[in-house]
Order: C-alpha cells, then structure tokens, then sequence
C-alpha cells in the first residue's frame, strides 16, 4: 500500500486542548474529592514500635487514620511481586502501610484522609511514630559487605543472583594475547516527571462499581491490582489513565500503596478520594535506578577484536523487589549492543539496600550496560593505540549476520536475536556527521588557545517492543468518524497522532476523522502498559491489523451495495469507490449503517438499515458467523523483540581552570526502522538526550550514610533548564525496518538516553587524559580526580 | 488597619478574596495559606495551571500578575486580590482561535506530555511582550527558568522563535500538517 | 507540601505593620516578596503563628538615586532596581549581581531587601552590600536605626535585626569616580544559587594605577565575606603576577565547607579563579568608565 501519513511530519492532535490549559490530568479530576496525605517513615532502617493517632481524630476536616492494622483480607499482604524469575531467590516487597519494619526513608507508615491536602499534612504531622531505629545499608559497597542486613532472612542482602554465558569467556580471555580489567560505577538517578503519581478513585455504592483514574503507564495492570487486593470482580473495576505528565519508566511500576489505598478508602467512606503525590514524596517514595558497580574483564587479539569478554556486576535495587530483576537482565544482556564477542559471560547480584526501590527509568539497564561496554572499548583502544572507531568496527556485526542469536535469553524470557540493523552504515554516518575524521586537527587548533577539548562515542542497541501483546479496536460510526481504542497508555509520546496517522492510512480515511483512545479499560480492556519503547510497535501494528480486518469487512459490504467485486474497490478519504468509475462510491458511514441491522431508525442515515429496507427476507439479519457493527479488533504478539540501534558522539571541552564542561557538539544516527512521525521521533530524542545529559553530568541521588536523601527538591535534584542542555541535537536518520511487524517499526522511546553516560565519560576522559570511572560526574569531581591524577597536566591522550 | 474580611469555620480563619482571573471576577474563602496555584485550580476551578514542584524551581505554575509571569505556588492568594491573574486559559486569541504562542508550539511540536506547557506559554507571552523578535540566544534566555522533562527544549526554543514571527507577521499562519518551522 | 495555618495580616501602611509586628515580635513573621519564605513554609520547614504582609506598603516600593548612591524600600523587587538605569548609572554592581540572582520569573516578586535580610551566605545581594559597605534601615514602633553592612550579617541565615524590626530601606553607596566593578559567579545550573561566586570593586587613581581592590564572595562563608586584596597591588599595576597572588590571597582566605555539589577545595580553587576575573573585569570597567567619562 502507499502511504500517505504514514513517515509524514504530522502535527499533534493532543495539543490544542493541551495548550489551552485543557488538558485533564488526574488532579485536575473531581475537585470534591477528598485528599490522602502519608505519614513516611523519618527513618532509613527502624522498626516500628507505636503509633500514637491521638492527636488527630479531633482535627477538624480530618475523616479517618489508617495504619496496618487497619487493611483487609489481601491488603494486609505484602504488595504484589511483578516478574517473578527463578534468580530471584529473595523477592521482598512492602507492605501498602508498613506492618512492623521500615527499609526506606519514604516508605509508608499510616495515611489521613481529609477534607483537603492542607488539612490531611496537618494532621499527618501529627501522627507519633515512635521508632527503634537499626542500622542502614546505604550504597553497594555496603550491601555487599553485609555487616548489616537490609532483610533478616536475606544472607548477604543478595535479593538475586544470575548467571549467563555464551561460550568459554574465562579460557578465550586467558588465551588472549591482551587482557584489561575495568571497575566501573553508575550512580543513582530517576525518571522524575514533571507530574509526580496521582491517584483518584470514586466507588459507586450502589453498583458495586469501582471507578479509578491513575497517571499510570499501565491501566490494565491497576486494574488488576486493585481488584485483586480490594477483592472485587474485574468487571467491575474501571481505570482510566488521564492526561498524564511524563512517566519515562517511573510509572510502569504498580501498584503502588496509594494506587489501592486510595480506592479502598473511596469504598469505606463512599466517596471520591484522591492522592497527589507532591515533589518531595516523588523523590523518597515513588523509584529510582541506575545505581550499578561493575567489573570488567577482557581479552582481546592485536585489532581489538574481542575474543572473551566478563563480567561481573552489582545491582542497587533498593528495599524491596516488587518489579523483580528486570533492570539487571536488561543490563545484562543489552551490554552487548552492536558487537558478538567471541564468547561471553555475565554474573550479576541484585542487593538490597535501605534506599527507596529501583524500578525502570527511560532505557532501564541499559545506559549501564552500554556503559560498561564503551568503556571497555576505549580501554581497548587506548591499549592498542588505535582510533575509538575502528576498534568498533572490528567487533560489529555485520549486516549479512542478521538476524544474529547472540546464545542468552533476554528480558522477556526469550532468545536475544536482533532482527535488523546496519551497524557498519550507522558508524560512517556518525563519522561524517560529528566530523570524527576532521577532529585532530580541531584539537590543535584549541590546544594552541589554551583549550581542552575531547570527543566521544558510544553505540547501542534497544530490545523494543517487547510482548507479551497489545491490541486494538477501531471502529466506524455512522457519521464516517472512526473511533480507535487501544488497551497502552500515554504520558506525552503523541501517541493519538501517531495511531491516528497508521488508522488514516489502513483505512482510506481522513486523518481528522479518526479519534484515539488510550488507556481506558472500558474501551480497551486488554493490554499490558506503555515501557520498553514498544507502544509504536506494539499497539501501532495491533491497530494496523485492527483497520485491515475493518477495511475487509467494509470492502465486502461496500462490493454488495455496489455490486462490484471487492478487489476492484479503494477507499480514499471516508469514500469507497471503484476504482476507474468516479460515481460508484458509498460513504464508509454508510457502509457503517449497513452493516448494522437495525429495527429503530434515528435519522435519515439510519433509515436506510431498517428491516423492512435492507437484507434479504429469507436470511437472518446478522449473517451466521457475521458481527454487526462495521468494527474490528487487532492483536500483535511478536515472537520476540526487534531491536533499534544508534550512536551518539559528543564533543566537550573542559574548562582548564573550573573543571565546568562544556558541550560543543551532539551528534545522533539513530535506526528505528521505518519512521511513522519523524517530527515526534525527533521529539523523543531530542528529550531523550535531554535526560542522558542531566544522567551524565547533573542528576543524582545524594544518600547521606544514614539514608537520608539530602537532595529531595528541584533545588538539589539538578533537573537541566534549557541553559544546561546542548543547544542543537544534530539528527541523522538510517532506516532498516524490522521484518517482525506489519509496519518495519522499533521503538524510539528510549534511545536518546541510553548511550549518554558512556559517551560523556568518554569525551571527558579524551579530554582530560584521566580515566573516567565513575558517572555522573560534575566540575568539583573533575578538579579531584585532576587533583589525584598526575598526568592531568598533559590534555589528551591519544596513545602512541 | 485594613484587613481583608474574615470568616471562621472550623477554626480556621477564612478569607473573602476577591480574584480577577483572565478578565472575570471570583469571590472565594480561603484560608490565608491556600496558595494562588491551588486557588486558581480549586477554588476557581482553572486547572491549566499545573503544579511540579511546590518550591519555585520548575514553572510549571506560572501566571501573569498584573502581566508580569510569577511563581503561583509562592503567592498566596490574599495577596493577590486586586491583581489581575492570567492563566493559560486566558491566552487564546479573542475569536477561540489558539493564541500565536499557543499555536507556535503546535507547530513546532514544543510539547509532549504539556504538563510544564502552560508556564512557558505564560511566561514567553509576557516575554516576547518586552521583546517582540528575539534572538535564538534570547529566546532562550526566555525559558531558561522553566523545567521541561519531556522535550529537551529544542522546539521550545524554535517556537519562541515561531511566535515572535507569527505575531509579527499579525495574522498566524496555519500549516494543517506540516510544523515548517520545527527546525528553524 | 502544604504551608501550616498562620495568621494573616496586611497592613495599608508602615505605621500599621510595625504596630503589629511589636504585638507579636516572637510570633509573627514579615512577608515580602515570599520567594524564600513560602517555599520554607511548605516544606514545613519554618511555622510562624502570623505572617504580616507588607505587599500593601506601596511607599515602600521605590528606587531612589542621587549622587551618593541608591536607596531602595523594602517592596522594591529585584526586577525593579535591576531595569532601573539611574540606579545602574550609579552603582553599576546592583545589575550585574541581580542578574544572576535566581531567574527573571523569580526576580519579578522577590525583594532585595528582602534578600538581603534573608542573609543567606549563598545569595548575590547580602555579599554585594557587605563589599560595597551599604547599609539598611531599621524600623521599630520605637523608632529608626541605621546599621552598617559589616553588623548587620552575624551568623548563617541570621542579621542583627531585633524582634519587631523591619528592614525599610537599604542604601548602596555610588561608585567612586576612577573606580570598577564587577561579578561572576559559577553555578551547577543558571539562576542556581552559586557554588562560588564574587565581586569586586577596583579603585583607580587619576593616572590609571591601582589604589585599591577590594572583594566579596558568596558560597565560601557563613556570612558574606569580603577581603582587601590591595597589598597584591601595591606596585599599583594589575599583572598577571599580582592577579595571580591575589586569587592565592583569596583561595587561602575563604571558608568554604563540602556538600553534596562541590568539595571545600573545589570551591576554594573557584574563589580563586573568580577573584582573577573580577578585578581584572573591574580593573577594566574602571579603565572604560575614565575614557568614555561615565559607567
Ligand atoms: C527557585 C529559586 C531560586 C533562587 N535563587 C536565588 C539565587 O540564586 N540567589 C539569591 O540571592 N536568591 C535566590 N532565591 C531567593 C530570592 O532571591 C528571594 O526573593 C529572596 O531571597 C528573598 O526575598 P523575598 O522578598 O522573596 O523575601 P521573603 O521570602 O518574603 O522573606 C525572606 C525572609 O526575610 C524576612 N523579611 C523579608 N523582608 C523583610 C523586611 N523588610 N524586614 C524584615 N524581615 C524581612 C522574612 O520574614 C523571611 O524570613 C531563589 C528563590 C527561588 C524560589
Ligand atoms: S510548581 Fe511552582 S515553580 Fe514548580
Ligand atoms: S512537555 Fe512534559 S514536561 Fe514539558
């Protein structure tokens, strides 16, 4: 087919009401309602000895208290752990308030509902919980050492151990004419949208029914939660996902206490309740991620090809598992990127420590392991004397070793086996666009002003679009407008545009006449949730299908009104028509009609399939095996993920004097097959390297050793503004589509991320002369490491 | 001494505040701690203006006050009676139509999730006000005290620029698909 | 993140708020522009019983110049004295230090006084009034009292303003004939407050040599410090020898203290990286200010 919209820059059709200030986000929701405040535990590590809610019964405006022992049946136990995997020998989760033990500072102790926010903090502060504090496990290094433990009966704070290993890495490594070893550190960071968590929920007394709307990436799995801890039938559990602002990862994990306390208390109070998590909350009680120790073992022949590559590496997951081990399997296996080893082994512990819980953040795993990965091609190619690139290139896979099985299983429980991609291609448009070539000589140049400058590279690849499935509604209503549900949520991706731009182009009609729907379970009650950059792939190939099966059965209703062979017609713009012969046409609107045999006519259209003017009088209306309605459902469950590609290159230069760094240059080539909407592709890079840059230079999480967050405010938590970011993010495209789904699309969601810490403290380090180790790093930990490293006087270290 | 009118109700001092938002009046009772952002959501019910942060840093909440952009979650609204408070609300065009900011940040895709759109849409509407054709470098300076998660402020920046041109140009131009000046 | 209940009054004029404020001195707090003090009171960080709002004292709000220097009230934002250009004609440091004062959005409702009173360490104004050797007005019910830039700032985040007092006018003396001035300051972010920041200011004498070079420094202290660093310059001439030894001077002088942004040493080595750039900017805006005759 010939697409139209399809690859076109499209504006959005969320925005208007987005800028008018009509946006309906989740607090923006049922303003009677009554508001939640938390009491969080002060405390990293303590037992919970009493608490004393006294105080509060008489504040006026204040409706109910409840601790632990207030929750029911299901509610009672700890919250649900997500993805079980037989490596995670130690799941923990928490409990919706915590029963007699706090791991976090943040972590939920007892919840005031009242009239309005101002009057349930009030309250809140309140509450005496007395505490017998125990000793926290803040950091790695400490969990590791296990002086302390996190969980009583979790030996060694090891919540899971994994193994994976394709070939002999250990013999290829010993065998190897070079070996080097890296140790390496990836601090703490988070998602941290613009909207924090919010949750409203409004119980119908008299039906029985359970209404929630929830800035969620996952309204399906809400749902399931909710019916499942509050004990009610699913069919009479509705989630509804809102406007929401921003999740990038955060809000895929579920449910959260709140997401079901908060409708547990609408159900006892009978009315509408609503819990808006403010900043400060967002910081200490929603996820974190990132936080990884890795060591590096390598062996190498004299072109830096790699014949055996180990490693080991030590996941912060903070208190409790509820989302399982998925972030150390995706750094795990996503380390490889573009390269086949020649064999590989991987081991990783997840440990607990007494932090807030680690769930995925935009590229969940995977900055880490390419990460790891880039700095081990540096190495090697600082080792071997030889240019960054060509170290790549020798340890590619080659288009013609598509699709390639690397032997490990990957995320979803399947083999790891990339579909696509040109891994050669993207490197030489990388090259040119960043000029790579042309940067020694630039180098000279700013060394002669007394500059330092350095250039960087890191390459990736991203397993999107992983299963299990997602699907699709659409259906035409007998007015021409096309209504298109899908189960998926949206925090800002465009979602409405892009699918509305597949719908219009599958079939035949005007983009302005089709209207999506995302995230409600009443429209869609099948889907598993936004993450993984799949929603494109996922829901836009279920919906695709969706409008094929919706064009089939128009085309044969359309053939018999016409009395034409369905192959001769085509719809064009809400008209189908034959092909050749301008005045045979019938409006899909009418074929909408048609299609629904009716006894009650409401206008001129529906007269015309009224039962004593259509159908033949000795058939049944509704043909057997035929539905009314002209409407039709998709489903797309891959066999496996398809994976995009990239690679980023950065220049900076650093300030001789400040240690400020400072970016010059970004450049992207990016691969996610074929394009739907390049104008919000872009978009998503360009906020994707937004993030990478604040992951790299500016953001983290500041733990004190008691487990105190000491940065928990936008003061401290160094979000960038525009001033911080690289002024232009140079762009260039290379489509290869992916032969897994109907439209050759990968995901693009999380890409700009994924490779920014590995190319910043690669361009540091080139800048510098000194081994860049340790991500994020900000000026005053440049000027020590300057400081430690005797060789911080001679800039630039191209070996010999 | 003048005080403004009080109320009490359960044992909070309630305030009369008399609010003029986008041009109409509203007389609501507050306690003097409720907030501009939460009054201007709640209590009169205009809920564009969002709330990131609660503590100046990210813009999200920010109005006009007598046209000049300030912090609604470091007001409260006691103070603001008297003033005249634009929200982004009160940014459309007189005939329903999005006003030039507005519309320059459709065409140049300079949002996505829109939960920071409304503080930039305040604040660069007063800002191209004092400085109607701005370079790239000042339209940035413009939205350099607001936080943006989802965009990485490049189209931002290109639809300060975007709006400058449409209302120089007095009348906006419309492109129904095509945002042509996304990468200008 | 909700403020805790408070008493609320705004008075119509000065008389008013100090007869109020000597009601409740120990409880009540004063509201200014409320860009330090709101966010304090919603984290629950600070619960006065009262604020008293002084956003109606309209006579407070001026910028005054004549050729001793600027006065400028205590409802005076930031934004105002910075757009103001007889103020800026005459002390050309209040521009150059506001703008780096938070953002624009910020400075349209924050107070210089206000700032200043706030006394935090970290902040432009309260280091720009301790080096140009301004002063503030004092009001009580009781009467007026002047107080010196030097006693005003005794500890961190803490002035020697009495129970019941308010800060009604701040006086920023004009800049000498012959002489420059001149900031910078390093932030993580801009409009951040700055892991380092300073100023100077740089006398000249008729022939071009320097007499005096004075600075004063954000983030390095408990309360703002200033140095003189004219023994450097005791040759009179600003080389790169007596520049350097002053951001020695400087580097050695400051106090800084490590958290989470920046270590001690590190903000000591942007003291003194800072103090080169500002007197040799200063040096130059004297330089410019003789030839063309004003500025
Ligand atoms: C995001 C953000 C970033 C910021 N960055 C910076 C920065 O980089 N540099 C900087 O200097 N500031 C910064 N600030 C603070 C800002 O400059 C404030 O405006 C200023 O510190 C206080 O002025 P105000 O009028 O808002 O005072 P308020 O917040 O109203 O008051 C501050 C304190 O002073 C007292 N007070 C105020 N006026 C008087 C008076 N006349 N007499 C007696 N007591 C009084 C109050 O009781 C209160 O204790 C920032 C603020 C925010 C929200
Ligand atoms: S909500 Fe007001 S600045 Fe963030
Ligand atoms: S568009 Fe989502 S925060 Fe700006």
């Amino acid at each position: 087919m010939t697409w139209k919209l399809v690859g076109e820059n499209v504006t959005r059709v969320e925005d208007d009401r987005l800028l008018r200030g009509l946006g309906r986000y989740t607090d923006d929701l049922c303003p009677e309602a009554l508001h939640v405040a938390m009491v969080r535990s002060p405390h990293a590590h303590a037992r919970i000895v009493d608490i004393d809610i006294e105080r509060v019964l008489d504040v006026d405006g204040v409706l109910a208290v409840y601790t632990y022992e207030d929750l029911p049946g299901p509610l009672a136990e700890p919250l649900p752990l997500l993805i079980p995997h037989p490596a995670l020998t130690h799941g923990r989760t928490q409990y919706a308030l915590a029963k007699d033990e706090v791991n976090y500072v943040g972590e939920a102790v007892a919840m005031v509902v009242a009239i309005d926010r101002y009057i349930a903090e009030d309250a809140a502060f309140r509450i005496s919980v007395s505490y017998d504090p125990l000793p926290p496990v803040v950091g790695i290094d400490h969990a590791r050492k296990a002086e302390h433990l996190v969980h009583d009966d979790v030996p060694g704070n090891v919540a899971a151990r994994m193994e994976q290993s394709t070939g002999d890495a250990e013999s290829a490594i010993a065998g190897a004419p070079h070996k080097l070893t890296l140790d390496l550190e990836i601090e703490r960071s988070a998602a941290t949208p613009l909207e924090g968590r919010a949750t409203l929920a409004e119980w119908d007394t008299g039906s029985g029914r359970m209404r929630v709307w929830t800035s969620t990436q996952t309204s399906t799995g809400v749902r399931a939660a909710i019916a499942a801890k509050l004990q009610l039938d699913l069919a009479n559990v509705d989630v509804i996902t809102p406007d929401v602002g921003g999740g990038f990862g955060v809000k895929i994990m579920h449910p959260w206490p709140e997401d079901l306390l908060v409708p547990f208390v609408a159900r006892a109070l009978g009315k509408p309740v609503k819990f808006i998590e403010d900043r400060r909350e967002h910081f200490i009680s929603s996820a974190h991620e990132r936080g990884q120790v890795q060591h590096v073992e390598v062996g190498f022949d004299d072109d830096g090809r790699i014949l055996g590559l180990s490693v080991r590496f030590w996941h912060d997951n903070g208190a409790y598992t509820p989302y399982g081990i998925i972030v150390p399997i995706i750094t795990s296996t996503q380390l490889l990127g573009p390269y086949k080893p020649g064999a590989y082994s991987v081991v990783f512990e997840s440990l607990y420590t007494n932090t807030v819980v680690v769930t995925p953040y935009r590229g969940a795993g995977r900055p880490q392991g390419v990460y790891a990965m880039e700095r081990t091609m540096d190495a090697i190619a600082s080792y071997l004397g030889r240019d960054r690139t060509e170290v790549r290139a020798v340890n590619f896979i080659q288009p013609d070793e598509l699709p390639y099985d690397h032997g490990l299983l990957f995320q979803d429980g399947r083999p790891l086996i990339y579909d696509s991609g040109d891994y050669p291609a993207c490197l030489q448009k990388l090259k040119k666009l960043v000029g790579w070539d042309e940067f020694e000589t630039f180098r000279e140049q700013a060394r002669s002003q007394g500059r330092r400058v350095g250039i960087g590279l890191a390459c990736y690849v991203e397993g999107t679009g992983v299963g299990p499935y997602e699907g699709g509604h659409v259906q035409v209503e007998t007015s021409g407008k096309v209504k298109v549900a899908t189960g998926l949520t949206s925090q800002g991706q465009g979602h409405q545009t892009v699918f509305a731009q597949i719908v219009a182009d599958e079939l035949g009609v005007r983009f302005e006449d089709v209207e999506v729907t995302t995230g409600d379970t009443r429209r869609f009650p099948y889907a598993v949730g936004t993450f993984a950059s799949r929603a494109a792939v996922m829901s836009g190939s279920a919906i695709a299908f969706a409008a094929r099966a919706v064009r089939t059965k128009a085309l044969r209703i359309a053939a018999d009104a016409l009395e034409a062979s369905s192959d001769d017609l085509e719809i064009v713009d809400g008209i189908v028509r034959v092909k050749g012969t301008p005045d045979a046409t019938i409006a899909l609107g009418t074929v909408a009609v048609l299609s629904n045999p009716l006894r009650y006519a409401f206008d001129k259209a529906s007269e015309s399939a009224t039962q004593f003017v259509v159908g033949d009088p000795d058939k049944p209306p509704v043909a057997e095996g035929d539905e009314p309605g002209l409407e039709g459902k998709g489903y797309y469950s891959p066999v496996r993920s398809t994976f995009a590609s990239g690679m980023h290159a950065v220049i900076v230069e650093t300030d001789p004097d400040t240690a400020e760094i400072k970016i010059l240059r970004y450049c992207v080539v990016h691969d996610c097959g074929h394009v739907v909407n390049p104008l919000i592709v872009e978009g998503q890079i360009h906020g994707g390297v937004a993030q990478g840059v604040a992951g790299a230079l500016y953001e983290r999480m500041s733990y004190d050793e008691h487990g105190q967050l000491l940065n928990a405010s936008f003061m401290d938590f160094l979000m960038p503004y525009v001033t911080e970011v690289p002024s232009k993010i140079e762009i260039d495209h290379l489509q290869t589509p992916s032969p897994l789904n109907p439209l050759g699309i990968k995901g693009a969601g999380e890409a700009g991320v994924i490779p920014s810490t590995a190319v910043f403290a690669a361009a540091i380090e080139d800048a510098e002369g000194i081994g860049i180790t340790s991500m994020p790093i900000s000026p005053s930990e440049l000027f020590e490491l300057r400081r430690r490293n005797t060789e911080a006087s001679s800039p630039g270290r191209r070996a010999t | 001494m003048s005080d403004p009118t009080t109320a009490d109700t359960d044992g909070e001092t309630m305030h009369h505040v008399r609010l003029s938002v986008n041009g109409a009046t509203y007389d609501i009772e507050v306690p003097a701690r409720r907030l501009l952002s939460d009054a201007v959501r709640q209590d009169i019910g205009l809920t564009g203006t969002h709330v990131g942060c609660e503590h100046g840093v990210c813009g999200a909440c920010t109005v006009l006050v007598d046209g000049v952009p300030m912090r609604s979650c470091l007001m409260f609204a006691v103070s603001a009676e008297g003033q005249e408070v634009t929200t982004v609300e009160g940014l459309g065009d007189a005939d329903g139509s999005l006003g030039a900011v507005q519309q320059a940040f459709k065409d140049c895709h300079g949002l996505q999730c829109g939960f920071c759109t409304p503080g930039f849409l305040t604040t660069i509407t007063a800002c191209l006000r004092d400085n109607p054709d701005p370079t790239r470098e000042e339209a940035s300076e413009m939205v350099a005290g607001n936080l943006c998660r989802c965009t990485g402020y490049q189209n931002i920046v290109s639809a300060v620029l975007r709006a400058a041109e449409l209302q120089g140009a007095g009348c906006a131009t419309k492109p129904e698909h095509a945002a042509q000046e996304a990468q200008a | 993140m909700k403020p805790a209940p408070f008493a609320y009054l705004r008075p119509e004029c000065l008389q008013d708020a100090l007869e109020a404020y000597a009601d409740h001195a120990d409880d009540a707090k004063i509201l200014a522009g409320g860009q330090s003090l709101i966010p304090l009171l919603s984290m629950r960080l600070a619960a006065p019983t009262m604020l008293i709002d002084i956003n109606r004292l309209t006579e407070l709000s001026y910028v005054h110049t004549d050729a001793s220097g600027v006065r400028f009230g205590a409802l005076t934002r930031h934004a105002q004295i910075e757009h103001d250009k007889r103020a800026n004609r005459a002390q050309p440091l209040l521009r150059k230090a506001l703008r780096s004062v938070a953002h624009p959005t910020i400075r349209n409702r924050g107070t210089t006084v206000g700032s200043i009173v706030h006394a935090d360490a970290a902040a432009e104004m309260p280091a720009v009034l301790r080096l140009l050797e301004g002063s503030v007005t004092l009001r009580s019910h009781e009467g007026s009292r002047e107080v010196g830039a030097e006693d005003l700032f005794v500890g961190p985040l803490e002035t020697s303003l009495a129970a019941g007092e308010i800060a009604t006018e701040i006086f920023m003396p004009a800049l000498p004939a012959g002489a420059g001035v001149a900031f910078e300051e390093i932030s993580r972010r801009r409009g951040d407050y700055a892991l380092c920041g300073a100023a100077a200011i740089v006398q000249t004498d008729p022939g071009g040599a320097v007499t005096s070079v004075k600075t004063g420094y954000l983030s390095v202290s408990e309360t703002p410090l200033v140095l003189d660093l004219s023994d450097a310059f005791d040759d009179g001439e600003l080389s790169q020898t007596n520049l350097t030894g002053a951001g020695e001077l400087a580097s050695a002088a400051v106090q800084p203290e490590t958290d989470i942004h920046a270590t001690a040493d590190y903000r000591r080595q942007l003291a003194g990286v800072l103090t080169k750039q500002v007197i040799e900017q200063a040096h130059n805006h004297a330089s410019a200010r003789t030839i063309g005759g004003s500025q």
